[in-house]
């Protein structure tokens, strides 16, 4: 035997390792692929091995293998096997492998549940280390639900290094099962006070992701953290909760006020970059969520540009960037202090790295003025012609679009430098931003009217040059914009001045090479050119002229007739039949100028991107109101009395709907229009939209310079924006000019005139004024258009599911299910003596008392009377700490530095001192009762804990929380419930103990479900176990497909020593009125160290008639429908010697007889259940001194007088 | 949050992969040779920040690597790490490898996958990281060989392995072992004289 052991051994060390994998792979560059799929082969054969240390190997160079891309989730089951290996080297492996590769779609997943708690209560901490750190990775809501309490356990672990990972983990089962986030937060919150800096720094970082997602559940935790702040050394737990500050700011402005002295004074004394930037980024979220009201304000800010400016200018890249990121959250609220800062930023955009310039890039956005727009827009211009790849400069592309449009072209003066600048970029190469470059023409050619003539006229060059646009396939995106000239020139081709030449250009042959999209806009333009030079010709009387262009449109508008592009062709084909009728009208000296503008007449307005959905519902039309009532269920509704009224309840809230909608939606509306009514930037949408230049004071003095548009411009087509810029200095000195002159004039009349800037805009940018008479014409809008703009939150957030109040009182159902197998020993971890329950606070268990007080309602607002007792005192004790004067931590801080005067400071720290004493006593009273409490109450909650017991196990949950439920329904009465356990003894040997469970299928009348677990007793491997049952002519075991009846059914698990698992067969049955017994066998093997034995169980599968119903509830009024329909058979018995009290009793037949109970009285109860094959069954059950009778109904009279009998000797164990 | 943590050469051949949220194989393989590509890009003197959210599916992520000699450690967070808090804990991760690898280089990396990712997992776990303190870090990892080495050591004392063997051996035997407890393996040779065994002795002692 050894020398054979020996043997292997040896064999094994030829198998290759993962270093001969590795050295393998390298050696076969050329056939990577080819040796691999013969390594995996290898590994396949080596995974059917039964020794452990191969299939380890294996696993290991699975691992790899998935890391070079490999899929290896068909080894899963291995892996669960080398994960369940009782030596660390080990299971280390296979969990390292299942970290890898398992997720939720992994279906054996749910095999690991008793291993993974196994090892999480092994007595070797590395053991549960390396369970705790696989489940992090693969972690799924089952597994969370299931193993909540045992990591909730381990958080109070003896060692350190457990417990932070617990703590840890704690983070991920929260996210997949955000249920136990409120019974465990308590002990998070004990964490971060634990002596341990690791476990502190852990609960710290599982606190702040929760806060992030969710700051205001957080906000009561507010002075924990700030005593952290304030004591920890530690730079990565300050980071973290400086952080976690930055998320809380927002939600309450008073905590910014009390934060900006210690970070300004971390600011100045930390040496760590990481922490000094934190810091001032913490400190900017709070002077943002400052409105007002700070002295020292400014003086922070300062303190920050010039922190960050000095980042900026660090030599450190990384440093460079950071800067430049937190100076743009600056810029927001603090513009003027970044702006002074251009030179710095222009500075970096010139730097060498991507990254950088892009920053500095989004500084730009928030930094142009009036007055600095066109610079800066000259040097992005200078840039896009020096950037090498086209990210870059589609990323310039459209920042400099961005600029130039952000809040509806405010500080655009000169629109004919706009458009020259959008002219310029359709030079760019290969940008995939034509599309961008054309909305900007479109939207500026309507939305400002002065302009339109001069974007015609460029938009005409633009045409001209088509060629050069289009030219180049790889310039396809460019293309776009020929699309917006087209439509502009037809559009408003009355400023046109050559529009002949523009409109042979637009009818070129080339033309049909481009996108089907951009040509049907060329035809559709096309007619609307040609009718405005018909009408000009008509009108100058040039007769031949008029009959020439029809001619010319006749020529060629064929050419888009045969275009391969559906619109196109469609189009064409209809326009050139309109101009061949025109034609014949013309031919006949019939005046038809006017007839065919008329065809284009009226103005197109902008529409806003919302408006369809804003569109109001008219008064008297109700959307939910049904057109046709739909036909009423009668028969379902005799039957289900309570879908009645559920259905009445949400028909009245339907009507209550609207009505609240109304006026919530009136008052917001005004709220609104008030706001817009004080905001000077509110375009508003009333019918003279010129009224906003028209407030501008001076606006209407200012002669407008006319610009020469005859400056020769170098390329045809392409304008040169520069001149403008010179131009525009030139208009503005002479504005200036003008200005002063009528200053004394005009000082009278701006005094009474409403301002249209505030004061954030410099002087000398208010007295910039526009160019042109611009007048922006405002997107349009239904009219009574909703008003409101939020924005839907995304539904799926995962994160929105911890969106949880944790201030409020735990309730009883919240507790965390204690998971354990109801037939294993519980194995105890070595904390696991502090039960669950005592964790929770004081006010859980008022709660829990008053859950079982007769008068339930009243109960309930008690409870709630409490919570807001509570909700309030939380409240108060926040407000009292953001009341009260610095902390004396903080002041510590102070003393640290010698600065201010220690007597100013001491007074308030006194006062602090009492406050902090008296509130510590009252905690300190609080503790003792609580403990007291827990000792009146431990009794209960020992019960409470075994009746959570009995919840384990996913299968078996159903039926029995059903049941628990229904004995509530029928318990008044204030006892405790003995554990029950539906699971009955199947066979047991030495090596397997079976217990089995039958549960009906409700979704198949002649199918129940066998439960069936198997528990290795023994301290070897079981394996190949097999499931065979002698079919009855009634009832059969279900057998995949092909197989005979005296096949097995394999039972689809191994199961280590010691291990439990459960395994369901189905079996089908004709009739369920008599019970049934199956004899069956179990084969398996079993494996130790002397080898393997074939071992054998016999045992006989009894169904009885109980296991064919299921727990149904029926209310009374059906129930007793039920009874005096008269089509039920009756049959009573009578029990005596029962001394059990009544609810034992009732509890015991409905959980396990599958009853429910429909009404009870004194001791009297009647209940109800259902077979699988609809037969009902109804029950009166009376208890006297010592006797208990019980009269049934059914329909069948057979299965009532077995079920009765069953009954009978379940009550005679009594 | 770490998203996840990446290991490549300056080749983009991966020597470590740890993502944090479950990703298919070929997606997986996907942002490795794209992350590739985007470092590589970038020389050593430019920052060590990039954002690009929508290679992991969400604007909020932000790669921060760091280059040492062959080989790019690439860490993708989320907003809630602090940027130069990561590129600290590179350089923790990077230093404890050196320590418990000695003058740690890209081989050992290489054939020693596992015990990299079991460093690693004394560093992050889950994403959420677990220990900045190279000490504690180092003890931890040195505890567990140690335990591991005790495992083997039931083969009795003649089979220790030179450390350069240990990773293979680590994953040999454990029930077979434990059956030749008591023989002290040199001698085996010796005590056996079945056919194809004794041919395979002489191989034995290049493991001594």
């Amino acid at each position: 035997m050894a020398l054979k052991m020996v043997k292997g051994s040896i064999d094994r060390m030829f198998d290759k390792n993962l270093q001969d994998l590795v050295r393998g792979i390298r050696n076969h560059k050329e056939d990577e692929a080819k040796y691999i799929s013969q390594c995996i082969d290898e590994i396949k054969q080596e995974l059917k091995q039964d020794n452990i240390a191969v299939k380890a190997n294996a696993v290991c160079k699975l691992t790899y293998l998935q890391m070079l891309g490999y899929d290896i989730s068909w080894a899963a089951f291995n892996i669960i096997e080398v994960m369940s290996a009782s030596k660390f080297t080990f299971k280390r492996i296979g969990y390292l492998a299942a970290s890898q590769c398992f997720h939720e779609g992994t279906d054996v997943i749910m095999l690991t549940t008793n291993q993974i708690r196994k090892d999480l209560s092994s007595p070797n901490q590395y053991d549960t280390g390396v369970a705790l750190t696989g489940l992090s990775c693969f972690v799924t809501p089952d597994l969370a639900r299931d193993l909540a309490n045992d990591i909730m356990t381990l958080m109070s672990h003896t060692k350190p290094y457990i417990r932070k990972k617990a703590v840890l983990i704690m983070y991920k089962v929260f996210l997949k099962y955000p249920e136990s986030l409120r019974p465990a937060f308590p002990r998070l919150k004990e964490k971060l006070e634990d002596p341990d800096p690791g476990v502190q720094s852990a609960a710290v970082n599982v606190i702040c992701e929760l806060a992030r997602r969710n700051p205001k559940n957080y906000l009561s935790l507010a002075p924990l953290f700030f005593k952290l702040m304030t004591s920890s050394t530690n730079n990565w737990v300050l980071i973290k909760i400086i952080k976690l500050f930055g998320a809380l700011t927002p939600l309450e402005p008073r905590l910014g006020k009390k934060l900006i002295e210690p970070l300004t004074n971390l600011i100045h004394s930390t040496s760590a970059m990481s922490l000094l930037y934190e810091c001032v980024n913490t400190v900017i979220a709070v002077l943002i969520s400052l409105s007002s009201g700070m002295p020292n304000h400014s003086a922070s800010i300062q303190l920050c540009v010039q922190k960050l400016r000095i980042l900026i200018e660090d030599s450190d890249q990384n440093l460079k960037y950071l800067g430049l990121l937190a100076m743009s959250k600056i810029l927001k609220t603090h513009p003027k202090s970044v702006q002074s800062h251009k030179d710095l930023i222009l500075q970096c955009l010139d730097d060498k790295d991507e990254s950088i310039r892009l920053r500095a890039l989004d500084l730009l956005y928030g930094m142009v003025s009036k007055k600095n727009l066109m610079e800066i827009v000259k040097k992005l211009m200078i840039h896009v012609d020096k950037a090498e790849g086209t990210t870059y400069r589609d990323e310039l592309l459209t920042k400099i679009i961005d600029i130039c449009s952000q809040s509806n072209y405010q500080y655009i003066t000169n629109f004919e430098w706009y458009i020259s600048i959008l002219v310029e970029l359709t030079r760019l190469e290969g940008t995939r931003h034509g599309h961008l470059i054309a909305a900007q023409m479109l939207d500026v050619a309507i939305r400002v009217k002065a302009i339109r003539k001069f974007a015609v006229s460029q938009m005409a060059m633009l045409l001209d040059n088509a060629h050069l646009i289009a030219s180049n396939t790889q310039r396809n995106g460019i293309c776009e914009v020929l699309y917006a000239a087209a439509w502009i020139c037809g559009e408003f081709s009355e400023h046109l001045e050559e529009a002949n030449q523009t409109l042979e250009a637009m009818l070129r042959p080339k033309v049909t090479t481009l996108p089907g999209h951009i040509q049907a806009v060329y035809v559709q333009n096309m007619v609307k050119l040609y009718a405005s030079i018909l009408q000009q010709k008509e009108q100058s009387g040039e007769k031949e002229a008029a009959q020439e262009i029809t001619q010319l449109m006749i020529e060629r508008l064929p050419q888009f007739v045969q275009s391969a592009d559906l619109e196109v062709q469609e189009r064409a084909s209809c326009i050139l039949q309109l101009i061949k009728y025109i034609q014949k009208l013309q031919i006949k000296e019939v005046p038809v100028a006017e007839e065919v503008i008329a065809l284009f007449a009226g103005e197109l307005n902008p529409v806003a991107p919302k408006a369809q959905k804003k569109v109001p519902v008219p008064e008297g039309l109700d959307l939910d109101a049904w057109i046709n009532e739909p036909p009423s269920d009668s028969e379902s509704e005799d039957e289900k009395p309570k879908t009645i009224f559920h259905d009445e309840e949400q028909r009245h809230s339907r009507h209550r709907q609207p009505e609240i909608d109304e006026e919530e939606l009136a008052r917001r509306r005004e709220a609104r229009k008030q706001e817009q009514a004080n905001n000077p930037f509110y375009i508003k949408s009333s019918p003279s939209p010129q009224k906003r230049y028209q407030d501008t004071p001076g606006v209407e003095h200012i002669p407008v310079v006319q610009i020469d548009l005859s400056v020769p411009l170098k390329v045809p087509g392409m304008p040169m924006s520069d001149q403008y810029v010179k131009l525009e200095e030139e208009r503005r000195h002479k504005q200036k000019l003008e200005k002063d002159k009528k200053k004394k004039k005009q000082k009278k009349e701006k005094r009474g005139k409403h301002h249209r800037h505030n004061s954030l805009h410099t002087e000398s940018e208010e007295d910039i004024a526009p160019a042109h008479h611009v007048d922006i014409i405002t997107e349009e809008m239904p009219e009574n258009a909703l008003p409101s703009d939020e924005d839907d939150k995304d539904p799926n957030d995962p994160y929105k599911a911890l969106d949880i109040d944790l201030d409020k009182p735990l309730a009883d159902s919240e507790k965390l299910p204690v998971q354990r197998h109801r037939n294993v020993e519980t194995l105890k971890s070595p904390d696991s003596e502090a039960p669950l329950v005592e964790k929770k606070s004081k006010k859980p268990k008022k709660k829990e008392k008053k859950h079982k007080e007769k008068e339930r309602g009243k109960g309930k607002e008690k409870e709630k009377k409490v919570i807001e007792e509570e909700e309030e005192k939380k409240g108060e004790d926040l407000d009292f700490w953001l009341s009260t004067a610095p902390p004396p931590a903080s002041t510590t801080q102070l003393q640290t530095e010698p600065v201010v005067g220690a007597a100013v400071v001491a007074e308030p720290q006194e006062v602090k001192k009492e406050e902090r004493e008296e509130r510590d006593e009252e905690e300190e009273d609080e503790g003792k009762k609580s403990s007291k409490h827990k000792k009146k109450k431990h009794k209960k909650e020992k019960e409470e804990k075994s009746k959570d017991k009995k919840k384990s196990k996913k299968k078996s949950h159903h039926s029995e929380e059903e049941t628990t439920e229904s004995v509530q329904n029928g318990t008044l009465d204030d006892e405790p419930l003995p554990p029950m356990s539906s699971y009955r003894l199947l066979a047991e040997n030495p090596y397997v103990k079976m217990t089995y469970d039958i549960q009906g299928n409700l979704q198949n009348d002649s199918q129940v479900t066998v439960s069936v677990i198997f528990e290795n007793k023994s301290t070897s491997f079981l394996k190949s176990m097999e499931l065979n049952v002698l079919d009855s002519l009634n009832t059969k075991m279900l057998r995949p497909e092909g197989s005979s009846v005296h096949d097995g059914i394999p039972v689809p698990f191994q199961l280590p020593p010691g291990i439990s698992n459960e395994a369901q067969f189905v079996f089908t049955l004709q009739s369920i009125v008599m019970a049934q017994k199956l004899k069956g066998t179990l084969s398996f093997i079993v494996k130790n160290d002397e080898g393997s034995t074939h071992e054998k169980l016999d045992f006989k599968l009894h169904f009885s008639c109980a296991s064919y119903l299921i727990t149904t509830p029926c209310y009374s009024d059906a129930f007793a429908k039920l009874l005096e329909s008269g089509d039920l058979h009756m049959s009573s018995i009578k029990v005596d010697g029962i001394s059990i009290s009544f609810q034992h009793l009732l509890a015991k037949i409905c959980f396990h007889h599958h009853f429910s109970v429909v009404e009870r009285v004194d001791s009297c109860a009647s209940m109800y259940s259902r077979s699988i094959q609809g037969h009902h069954v109804c029950l009166l059950v009376k208890k006297g001194e010592n006797s208990v009778s019980i009269d049934g109904k059914c329909n069948d009279s057979t299965l009532l007088s077995n079920l009765l009998d069953e009954m009978k000797e379940t009550l005679s164990k009594c | 949050m770490i998203n996840a943590i990446l290991v490549f050469n300056n080749h983009g051949k991966p020597r470590l992969v740890r993502f944090y949220q479950h990703l298919a194989e070929e997606v997986q393989q996907q942002i490795i040779r794209e992350t590739f590509h985007l470092v590589l890009k970038r020389d050593d003197h430019i920052c060590n920040f990039l954002e690009c959210g929508s290679l992991f599916g969400g604007s909020d992520y932000k790669l921060i690597y760091r280059h040492y000699a062959t080989l790019y450690f690439v860490f993708c967070v989320d907003s809630s790490e602090s940027e130069l808090g990561i590129l600290d804990l590179i350089q923790v991760f990077v230093e404890t490898l050196d320590k418990c690898f000695e003058n740690v280089c890209e081989l050992d990396l290489i054939f020693h996958m596992d015990k990299v990712h079991h460093i690693l997992q004394e560093v992050v776990i889950g994403g959420m990281v677990l220990e900045t303190n190279m000490n504690e870090i180092v003890a931890q990892v040195e505890a567990q060989s140690k335990l591991e080495k005790a495992e083997q050591g039931i083969a009795g004392p003649a089979v220790t392995v030179p450390s350069r063997w240990q990773g293979g051996l680590s994953a040999a035997p454990s029930r077979a072992v434990s059956a030749v407890k008591n023989i002290n393996l040199p001698e085996i040779p010796r005590n056996i004289n079945i056919g194809d065994i004794n041919i395979k002795v002489p191989n034995l002692s290049q493991f001594m």
